[in-house]
């Protein structure tokens, strides 16, 4: 680099311009409802990777940032999807070479027998170069009670792979809030390897409902003003029951919801419009046994 | 006697960069990776020893390198190539094979004759070490 010598200014708007990161932060505004904190802290990460890599051009020895994160939060709160984006901004921002994403459960890493995980760990990083490796329900890999469990075996390959390959691999950890918390204590190690703690917080009634909305949308179905309403009201009781699991709750209910639609229409017979085809009637939603008094009554 | 196999065996050899970016390739056209070595250069001797089983759904070169770097160190005085696959209908064959490591001293091959009836003569390979 002959340039080098003589930048002393680069045009920040450019480098920005040029990353594309904007479009999938934008994406991301999008298509994720709600996660203001973890919208900043995206933001934010683009923002340092994006400022390291003018300094390296500039000829600032930087260190390469760390960016292993731990995504908490309850079921149904869009950690996945989040990783999903985040391998992609951090390729498009030159991070990782591939940006690709490996899941990994703790099945995928630890072993049967003896000497069987360190293969199966070492398959799991190999595939994951270059890209991220999300571990789901990463406390898993931890079992205090069993003093011989392989899983802390997996755990050392991980945080020496999180060390050494800095470069090559970021590795997400995500979990409940409560249990990682707990397996963070139990392993150290872990918790300082990891630079960005993102808590991901249960949604609104409000979010919930525009989640729906979208998820109607893109399936190509509609409300009606009752039915939108008769959802509302659904959502409202559901939050208060138990095994609440956020957006991917939305999800099944609206399954459920299509099922009652498909039913009704069938039964109905005759001609039926496009309108009709698309849309939601409020009596599909208020079948739910939700309404009589809970999902741990028998089915009604 | 320098051993010429595979592709690129006429080229000078590789740099690791150099194995890294036709790694790379390969990994691009969806061919997955594998690497062998053997003692026994002979070009009749088309089984060589597999280092680990063939590296599926590998996306990145490093990976790769990684496990020609560990299988340099465990045989560093063997003969090591990496063979690309191609599986496509139509070919399923290896697409690409090539030496990444060689001994110091590489073995010679003298040519031996033995008579046979009629005053005809068989000729073949030996390795003389």
């Amino acid at each position: 680099m002959t340039t080098t010598e003589t930048l002393t200014t680069i045009d920040l708007d450019a480098a920005y311009r040029e990353s594309n990161v904007q479009q999938l932060l934008d994406e991301l505004d999008r298509e994720l409802i709600g996660l203001t904190p973890v919208k900043t802290r995206i933001r934010e990460i683009a923002s340092l990777l994006l400022v390291a890599r003018l300094r390296e051009q500039m000829g600032l020895s930087t260190e390469p940032p760390t960016l292993h994160m731990s995504f908490t939060g309850q079921p149904g709160t869009g950690k996945t999807s989040v990783a999903m984006r985040m391998a992609k901004i951090l390729h498009h921002l030159g991070y990782v070479r591939k940006g690709h994403m490996v899941v990994a459960t703790r099945d995928d890493l630890v072993g049967q027998y003896v000497g069987h995980t360190a293969p199966k760990t070492k398959e799991m990083l190999k595939k994951a170069t270059g890209g991220v490796l999300f571990i789901d329900e990463a406390y898993y890999l931890y079992r205090p009670e069993n003093e011989r469990d392989y899983g802390q075996e997996a755990i050392e390959m991980l945080l020496q792979a999180m060390e050494n390959q800095r470069g090559d691999l970021v590795v997400i950890l995500a979990g409940y809030k409560d249990r990682m918390a707990t397996f963070f204590q139990a392993n150290p190690g872990f918790h300082s390897r990891i630079a960005h703690h993102i808590d991901f917080p249960d949604y609104t009634l409000e979010e919930l409902m525009q989640i729906a909305e979208m998820m109607v949308f893109q399936q190509n179905y509609a409300f009606d003003a009752a039915s939108r309403q008769a959802f509302h009201e659904y959502l409202a009781l559901r939050m208060m029951q138990p095994h609440f699991s956020n957006a991917r709750s939305v999800r099944n209910a609206l399954d459920r919801i299509k099922l009652r639609q498909a039913n009704r229409l069938v039964r109905a017979g005759g001609a039926v419009s496009k309108a009709e085809l698309m849309r939601i009637d409020a009596a599909d939603v208020r079948q739910s046994r939700v309404f009589q008094g809970g999902i741990d009554q028998p089915a009604g | 006697m320098r051993i010429t196999q595979g592709t690129f065996s006429f080229l000078p050899d590789f740099t690791d960069e150099e194995i890294k970016a036709q790694i790379q390739y390969c990994l691009d056209n969806g061919w997955p990776i594998s690497i062998e070595y053997t003692d026994d250069p002979h070009p009749r001797n088309t089984y060589w020893e597999m280092w680990g089983l063939p590296m599926f759904d590998i996306r990145d070169a490093v990976a790769i390198m990684q496990e020609v770097t560990a299988c340099r160190r465990a045989f560093p005085e063997h003969y090591i190539r990496v063979n690309g696959y191609d599986r496509s209908l139509g070919r399923a064959t290896t697409a690409l094979s090539f030496i990444v490591n060689r001994p110091t001293v590489e073995p010679e091959f003298e040519l031996q004759r033995q008579e046979f009836a009629d005053r005809q003569v068989k000729y073949t390979l030996q390795v003389r070490r």
